[in-house]
């Protein structure tokens, strides 16, 4: 199970946010969100305690705990064998591990680069 | 547990509608079942093995000659399909309703104090979708895990959701499979083949007022009902066409057209 990099922004297991989150840096996410979560450019990364409520728009999705909202991410969603996420996931690769579970859509948009 | 699965084996499936079980059904049933409930089976959650699937294989030609199609999956959430119907560039939707329908919120007493599942509660939770929404749905085995007050509400809402001309797909034990016949998931690994992986359940199902899950037991789903073909036609009786496959490891695989 992956732990957040040092120097990575972090918002630990014991702190509750409820409305929109936004920003510009990647961001380890282990307490629980209520609202909307934008990290354009950057990366989302919901750690095995993370419970979140929210929609989310980020360039890359990782996610180790629960997720109940739809999923945008420019380039990649990973879900790991402990996720559980309900939403639509539309995105351009995504890689789920044996194990997690997901109610909710896929949509692969893939953008042509030649 | 014992005693609900007794029950549910007692318990005729069409109860309230014009067809109904026949008692040779019903003998069979109590035969099959037995009334000292499932005998435990070892967990082996990682075997895996495949089987060639005839209704896949029509299926197959479907989504490999069409773009954009909407797909459903009913089974565990499984990234091989996921990655089979994106690569192919469907939209594929994930719902696994075997553990939806062990939400202990579900569990209620019907008219005769029996222990039944909401279906109208399960419905408002799950298979949510605009109506003539989906080209195919894969509904693997569920049919014959799925609690018995849930089996014609969900058929019910899957006819629904499927488009006019959509295909459903669904695997039916015959009486040789044995009641003890584990659950799987269903992974699409080649245009008729499927990989099949025994379903184990993590913790220990949830219980709610009325007692616990009654579909699950420690070591997985337990088989629920065997459904004859005149039992199945009667399931899918809305759709326009249904056609039988014959296999050769206990199971009838259907195909229906909406």
């Amino acid at each position: 199970m992956s732990t957040p990099a040092s120097g990575l922004a972090q918002i630990g297991k014991s702190v509750f946010i409820k409305g929109e989150l936004s920003g510009s840096e990647d961001l380890y996410l282990d307490g629980q969100v209520e609202g909307s979560i934008t990290l354009k450019g950057n990366s989302l990364t919901v750690g095995p305690n993370g419970q979140v409520k929210a929609s989310v728009e980020a360039k890359g999705v990782v996610v180790q705990g629960k997720l109940e909202g739809n999923v945008q991410a420019s380039d990649r969603v990973e879900l790991r064998k402990s996720a559980v996420v309900t939403g639509d996931i539309t995105t351009q690769r995504i890689s789920i591990e044996e194990g997690a579970y997901l109610k909710g859509k896929v949509d692969i948009h893939r953008t042509d680069t030649k | 547990m014992q005693r609900s699965a007794a029950t549910l084996a007692e318990r005729n499936y069409f109860r309230g509608h014009a067809v109904r079980m026949s008692s040779v059904s019903q003998t069979f049933m109590k035969l099959f079942r037995g009334s000292s409930g499932p005998e435990t089976i070892p967990a082996q959650g990682s075997q895996k093995f495949t089987r060639r699937s005839s209704g896949l294989g029509e299926l197959t030609r479907i989504w490999e000659s069409a773009e954009g199609l909407c797909v459903l999956d009913l089974g565990s959430t499984s990234p091989t399909n996921i990655r089979h119907f994106t690569e192919h560039g469907h939209r594929i939707y994930s719902e696994d309703l075997l553990t939806a329908s062990t939400d202990p919120e579900l569990l209620i007493k019907d008219e005769h104090g029996i222990a039944a599942l909401d279906s109208r509660k399960f419905l408002a939770d799950n298979l949510v979708y605009p109506a003539a929404h989906f080209d195919v749905v894969l509904c693997w085995n569920l049919p014959d895990y799925l609690d018995e007050s849930l089996v014609k509400p969900v058929v019910g809402r899957l006819w629904s959701v499927l488009k006019p001309g959509g295909m459903l797909l669904a695997f039916f034990h015959t009486r040789d499979a044995g009641p003890d016949s584990p659950c799987y998931r269903f992974h699409i690994v080649g245009p008729d083949t499927l990989e099949m992986q025994r379903i184990v359940l993590r913790r220990e199902p949830p219980r709610g007022p009325a007692g616990a899950a009654r579909t699950a037991g420690s070591d997985g789903f337990q088989l629920q009902r065997v459904f004859n073909n005149r039992h199945i036609e009667t399931l899918f009786r809305d759709f326009a066409s249904i056609k039988f496959f014959l296999a050769r490891d206990n199971i009838r695989e259907v195909l229906v057209v909406r």
